[in-house]
C-alpha cells in the first residue's frame, strides 16, 4: 500500500479530483496548507511597503491506493495539475504499514 | 522642550488662531454691502433637516453594499471588491458635482406646465424634455442661474449684492422644502447605488481599471439623462409615470447595467461546465447579513427622504410601507426556499428583504400598509425563482443576486404603481410600462455601447491565471484576511 501526498494549487483540486475518480480511486482527504518550495513567495504591498509572504496557500491532497494503481495514481495527479509554471507543486509516494477500517476491523488492501 | 512650556505654545497658537478667525470675519461683514437678515420658518428648518439626515441614511447604503458584496463573493476578491465600492462613492460624488446634478435637474420647462387654475397641463414645452444640460458644477443648476438673474436686474442700481442674493435664493425656503446643498447632498448619495449595483453582479472577474471607466460614464452621463426625464421633469414626468424613490430610475438602471456587464463578460471560470453547474458558496454569511440590516436602515432614507419634505403623515406613511415591505419580502422568500428547497435559506431571505424594499419604492408613499405587505411579499417570491432561472436555466454568472434583485424587482415595484394604492388604473399601468421600456432600452444601449468599445479596447476581463489567483493579489497584490507569517523587505 503507497501514500501518495501531493502539495498542488487551489484552483486545480476540482481537476484533480475528477481525475482520480476517472480512474476509481476511492477516497482522498484535502487540507489548506501554506509552504514554500523553490517557487518562493510571493510579492505583497500593504500602504506602499512591499513585502514577500513567504508562505503560500496551497492544498494537500493525501490518496492511499495499492500498489498496484500507485503509478496510474501518479500520473494522473501530475497530468491533471499541471501548468508548465513554477509553483505547480510536488507529490510525495511512501509505503504505508498498515490500514485499518474502523468500523469493521478490516485491515490491508481491502481497508482501503 | 518641556512639557509645560510645549502646551502653552499650543494655547497660545489656539488663541491667536480664533483672533484672527474672528478679526477676519468682520472684516469681510464689514465690505459686503447691506443685505436684508434670511429669515427661516421653523417648517423650513425641519424639512431641510429631515433631508439632510436622509443623505446620512442613503450614505450608510454604501456600507451596506460593500458588506453583503464581500460576504457573497469569495474571500480572494474582497479587497477588490471593497476597493470598487470604496471607489464608486468617491467618484460618484465628484461626478455628481461635476455634471451629474445638472444633467439630472437641468431645469426643463416642465414645472410651469400645470395651469394654475385648472390644473390641466398645458402642452407648449419649449423643450423636448429627454435632454438638457444646465453647465458644469452644479452650483450653476438651471434654476440657481435664473434667480442670479433676477436678481441682478433688481441690483443693478443699488450696489452689487446679486451674488449674495443668489446665494441667499438657494438657502432658504425660496429654493424648495430644502437647500440647494440640501438637494444636491441627497441626490449625489443616491446616484452612487445604481453603480454599486452593476459592481456585485461583475465581481471576481472584471477588470478593475475597465470597471472603473465604466463605473464613472454610467454615473456620469447614463444615470442622469434617464433620472432627468422623471426627476428632472422631462417626458416621462409629463407623460405621468410615476417613480416615487427610484424602483425604475435607480434600481432598474443598475440592474440593467449589471446585466448587460454580466452577460458581455461572461460567467466565472469554473462555474458552468461540461460536468454541470458549479456552485460557488459565499464566503460570509455574516457580513451578508450586517449588509442587508445596513441597507435597510439605509432604505429609510432613501424612502423617506425622497418625500422630499418633513411632511409627518407621508413620512411616517412611507417609513411603514418601506419597512412592512421588506418583511414580507424577506418572509415570503424565507418560506418559498423552505417548500422548493427543503431548507430555509439564509441568503435568499437576505435577498427576499431587498427585494421587498426595491418592489415598494416606486410607490412608498401611495401604498396602505396592506398593499406594502402584497408588494413585498411578490417580490419575495420573484426574487427567489429569478435568481434560480437566472443562475440555472440563463447560466448569467450573477455571484450576488444583483439581477433579480434591483432589475426583476425594479420592475415589478413600478408595475405595482399602476396595480395597488392610490394611482392604480390601465392608464398608470400604461404609463409604468412605458417608463420602464424607455429607460430600459436607454440605458441597455449605453451599457452595450460602452461595454464593446471598453472590451475592444482595454479588455474586460482578467486574466485566466489572475481570476484563479483571486484579484485581490492579482490587482491589488493585498490579501484581506492576511493570516499567513511574512517578513518585511
Amino acid at each position: 500500500m503507497k501514500k501518495i501526498e501531493s502539495i498542488v494549487r487551489h484552483y486545480k483540486l476540482e481537476d484533480i479530483k475528477a481525475a482520480l475518480m476517472t480512474i476509481g480511486v476511492l477516497g482522498m482527504t484535502v487540507s489548506e496548507v501554506r509552504g514554500f518550495g523553490r517557487q518562493r513567495g510571493h510579492k505583497e504591498t500593504y500602504r506602499g511597503a512591499e513585502y514577500i509572504v513567504d508562505f503560500m496557500p496551497k492544498v494537500k491532497i493525501e490518496v492511499v491506493v495499492d500498489d498496484s494503481k500507485s503509478d496510474e495514481t501518479i500520473t494522473a495527479i501530475c497530468e491533471s495539475a499541471r501548468t508548465g509554471q513554477v509553483g505547480d507543486g510536488k507529490v510525495f509516494v511512501s509505503t504505508l504499514d498498515q490500514v485499518i477500517r474502523i468500523r469493521t476491523g478490516e485491515s490491508g488492501d481491502e481497508a482501503i | 522642550m518641556n512639557q509645560s512650556s510645549f502646551w502653552r505654545k499650543l494655547v497660545a497658537m489656539f488663541v491667536v488662531l480664533l483672533v484672527s478667525r474672528n478679526a477676519f470675519g468682520q472684516e469681510s461683514a464689514a465690505t459686503t454691502a447691506p443685505v436684508a437678515p434670511i429669515e427661516f420658518t421653523t417648517e423650513f428648518i425641519v424639512h431641510n433637516l429631515w433631508i439632510m439626515i436622509a443623505g446620512m441614511l442613503v450614505f450608510i447604503m454604501h456600507l451596506g453594499f460593500a458588506t453583503l458584496e464581500s460576504g457573497l463573493t469569495r474571500s480572494k476578491n474582497t479587497v477588490n471588491i471593497l476597493f470598487k465600492n470604496t471607489m464608486i462613492i468617491c467618484i460618484g460624488l465628484l461626478t455628481y458635482g461635476i455634471a451629474g446634478f445638472n444633467l439630472m435637474y437641468p431645469g426643463y420647462d416642465g414645472d410651469a406646465t400645470v395651469d394654475s387654475e385648472t390644473g390641466e397641463p398645458t402642452e407648449d414645452f419649449e423643450d423636448s424634455g429627454f435632454f438638457k444640460f444646465a453647465g458644469f458644477g452644479f452650483l450653476a443648476n438651471g434654476r440657481t442661474l435664473a434667480s442670479a438673474d433676477d436678481a441682478a436686474a433688481e441690483d443693478e442700481a443699488n450696489g452689487n449684492t446679486e451674488a449674495i442674493d443668489a446665494f441667499n435664493a438657494n438657502t432658504t425656503q425660496e429654493y424648495a422644502d430644502y437647500t440647494l446643498f440640501t438637494d444636491f447632498f441627497f441626490q449625489a448619495m443616491f446616484a452612487a447605488t445604481c453603480c454599486t449595483i452593476v459592481s456585485g453582479a461583475v465581481a471576481g472577474r472584471i477588470k478593475l481599471s475597465t470597471f472603473l471607466v465604466f463605473a464613472t460614464l454610467f454615473v456620469l452621463i447614463s444615470y442622469p439623462i434617464t433620472g432627468s426625464w422623471h426627476w428632472g421633469a422631462g417626458w416621462l414626468a409629463r407623460r405621468g409615470f410615476y417613480d416615487f424613490a427610484g424602483s425604475t430610475l435607480v434600481h432598474s438602471v443598475g440592474g440593467w447595467g449589471a446585466l448587460v456587464m454580466a452577460i458581455l463578460l461572461g460567467a466565472r471560470k469554473g462555474k458552468y461546465t461540461d460536468a454541470g453547474i458549479r456552485v460557488i458558496p459565499a464566503s460570509s454569511l455574516p457580513l451578508a447579513a450586517i449588509g442587508v440590516f445596513l441597507l435597510w436602515f439605509g432604505w429609510f432614507g432613501f424612502n423617506g427622504g425622497s418625500v422630499l419634505n418633513a411632511d409627518p403623515g407621508l413620512v411616517s406613511l412611507t417609513l411603514v410601507t418601506t419597512t412592512m415591505a421588506a418583511a414580507a419580502g424577506g418572509f415570503t422568500a424565507a418560506v418559498v426556499s423552505w417548500i422548493h428547497s427543503g431548507k430555509p435559506d439564509l441568503s435568499m431571505s437576505l435577498n427576499g428583504i431587498l427585494a421587498g424594499l426595491v418592489g415598494i419604492t416606486a410607490g412608498a408613499d401611495q401604498m396602505s400598509g396592506i398593499d406594502a405587505i402584497i408588494i413585498g411579499a411578490i417580490a419575495g417570491v420573484l426574487v427567489y425563482f429569478a435568481v434560480i432561472t437566472i443562475d440555472t436555466k440563463l447560466k448569467i454568472d450573477d455571484p450576488v443576486g444583483a439581477i433579480s434583485v434591483h432589475l426583476v424587482c425594479g420592475i415589478w415595484g413600478t408595475l405595482a404603481v399602476g396595480l395597488f394604492g392610490a394611482l392604480k388604473g390601465t392608464e398608470q399601468l400604461v404609463n409604468q410600462l412605458i417608463g420602464i421600456g424607455a429607460i430600459g432600452i436607454f440605458t441597455i444601449a449605453f451599457c452595450l455601447v460602452t461595454g464593446v468599445i471598453l472590451k475592444a479596447t482595454m479588455g474586460l476581463r482578467v486574466s485566466e491565471e489572475e481570476e484563479e489567483i483571486g484579484l485581490d493579489i492579482g490587482e491589488h497584490g493585498m490579501e484581506a484576511y492576511s493570516l499567513s507569517p511574512t517578513r518585511l523587505h
